[in-house]
C-alpha cells in the first residue's frame, strides 16, 4: 500500500503572528509527526539556530534522528526608515523542512532548492 | 536584549579603538568533517609559545563527529607582515541538523559505540551553538570537494552577519583533485575567503595574515 507524506505550507501571515518559540514548536511537532514543512516566510538566522539546538534536545536514537533544512539566506533590506525605528531590515526567505530519514537534498543552487521526499513503502 | 548586546558590542569596539586591543576570541566552526581540528592543531602547532608548543588541540578521524565537546587553547601569538594578534581559539564540534548513530555503524563503529558517539555529537553541536554567544570572530572551515550551499554554512554566516561579528571562511582542502573553491567563493561573495589545505599547510601563511587583518 501506497503512504502518504502530509506536506504543510505555512503562510507568512500566519508565521507573523507567531514567537520565536511557537514557531520552532509547530515546526518540530510537524516534523516529528513524518509531516514536509515548507514556510512562505523562513525563520531569522538566530530562530533557525535555536530550532537546530532544540532539533539536537529531541534526537531519539531509534525514533527521531533530526532534521532536513534548507533555506536560503536572508536578504537585508536597510532603509533609512527601518534604521530610524530601530528595525533589523532583515527579509527572511523560503524554507523547507522535514524528517532526516525522509526528505533528502538533491540540489541546491541560489535560484532552486530540489529535494526527494522517501514515502517507505 | 538586542539594544543591550548591540551597545556591548559597541562599546567593545570602542575599548579596542582607544586602548589598541589586539586579542580576540575565535571559534572555529563548520559541519563535520571540514578539518576544523587539523586546522586548530595547525596554528597552535605553529603558532604556540608555551612548553607545550606543538600539542594537539585534539584528535582527528575520517569519522564524522570525532570532535563531541568544544576544545580552548588561550593565548596564541600570530605575528605576521609586522602586526601581532592573540587569539584565544576555540574549537568547536561539527554543526549538523541530523545524527543517526546508523551512520556510524557504517563506518565500523559497534552498535553501543556508535549510540554513544551519537548522543555525545548531538550535546557537542548544542555546545558549539552556546559559544556563539561567546566569541569575537569566527573561522568558517569548508570543505572545498562539498558543495558549500549547506544549511549550516547558511546558518552560522547568518549568525554572524546579525552578531555583526568578523567572519572568515576557510575554503580547506585544496590540497585533494576534487576541490572548487571558485565555488564557495560564488556562494558567499561578501565575505573573505582564503584557501588552504590544513593538512599539507599548503596556503597557510596567507591565512594567518588574513587573521591579523581581520580579527586584529
Amino acid at each position: 500500500m501506497m503512504r502518504e507524506v502530509q506536506m504543510d505550507l505555512i503562510s507568512a501571515d500566519r508565521l507573523e503572528s507567531m514567537s520565536s518559540m511557537e514557531k520552532i514548536r509547530l515546526i518540530l511537532n510537524k516534523v516529528k509527526r513524518g509531516n514536509i514543512v515548507v514556510l512562505e516566510m523562513g525563520l531569522t538566522p538566530e530562530e533557525e539556530v535555536k530550532l537546530i539546538e532544540m532539533t539536537m534536545t529531541e534526537i531519539r536514537l531509534d525514533e527521531f534522528s533530526g532534521i532536513e533544512i534548507e533555506s536560503y539566506p536572508v536578504k537585508k533590506e536597510g532603509s533609512l526608515i527601518n534604521k530610524i525605528l530601530g528595525k533589523s531590515g532583515i527579509k527572511t526567505r523560503m524554507t523547507v523542512i522535514g524528517p532526516a530519514n525522509q526528505l533528502r537534498t538533491i540540489e541546491k543552487d541560489k535560484y532552486q532548492i530540489s529535494t526527494k521526499v522517501s514515502v517507505g513503502d | 536584549m538586542r539594544v543591550i548586546r548591540s551597545l556591548r558590542m559597541n562599546f567593545a569596539v570602542w575599548i579596542k579603538w582607544i586602548f589598541g586591543k589586539k586579542r580576540a576570541r575565535i571559534g572555529i566552526y563548520g559541519p563535520p568533517n571540514a578539518g576544523k581540528t587539523t586546522l586548530a592543531n595547525r596554528i597552535v602547532k605553529d603558532w604556540s609559545e608555551t612548553e607545550v608548543g606543538g600539542m594537539e588541540v585534539g584528535g582527528t578521524s575520517h569519522i564524522p563527529h570525532e570532535t563531541r565537546s568544544a576544545m580552548r587553547t588561550d593565548g596564541v601569538v600570530i605575528n605576521t607582515n609586522g602586526s601581532s594578534i592573540e587569539l584565544d581559539i576555540v574549537d568547536t564540534p561539527g554543526m549538523a541538523t541530523k545524527i543517526d548513530f546508523r551512520e556510524f555503524m557504517a563506518y565500523g563503529l559497534e552498535e553501543e559505540e556508535a549510540k554513544r558517539r551519537a548522543k555525545e555529537a548531538t550535546e557537542g553541536v548544542i555546545e558549539a551553538i552556546k559559544w556563539l554567544e561567546d566569541l569575537d570572530g569566527v573561522l568558517l572551515v569548508m570543505d572545498s570537494t562539498e558543495d558549500p550551499y549547506t544549511q549550516v554554512n547558511v546558518t552560522v554566516v547568518g549568525n554572524m552577519e546579525a552578531r555583526k561579528l568578523p567572519l572568515l571562511i576557510v575554503a580547506n582542502k585544496r590540497d585533494l583533485p576534487k576541490a572548487s573553491p571558485s565555488r564557495i567563493k560564488a556562494a558567499f561573495p561578501q565575505h573573505p575567503i582564503v584557501t588552504i589545505s590544513a593538512l599539507d599547510g599548503s596556503n597557510i601563511d596567507e591565512l594567518y595574515v588574513a587573521i591579523a587583518r581581520h580579527f586584529g
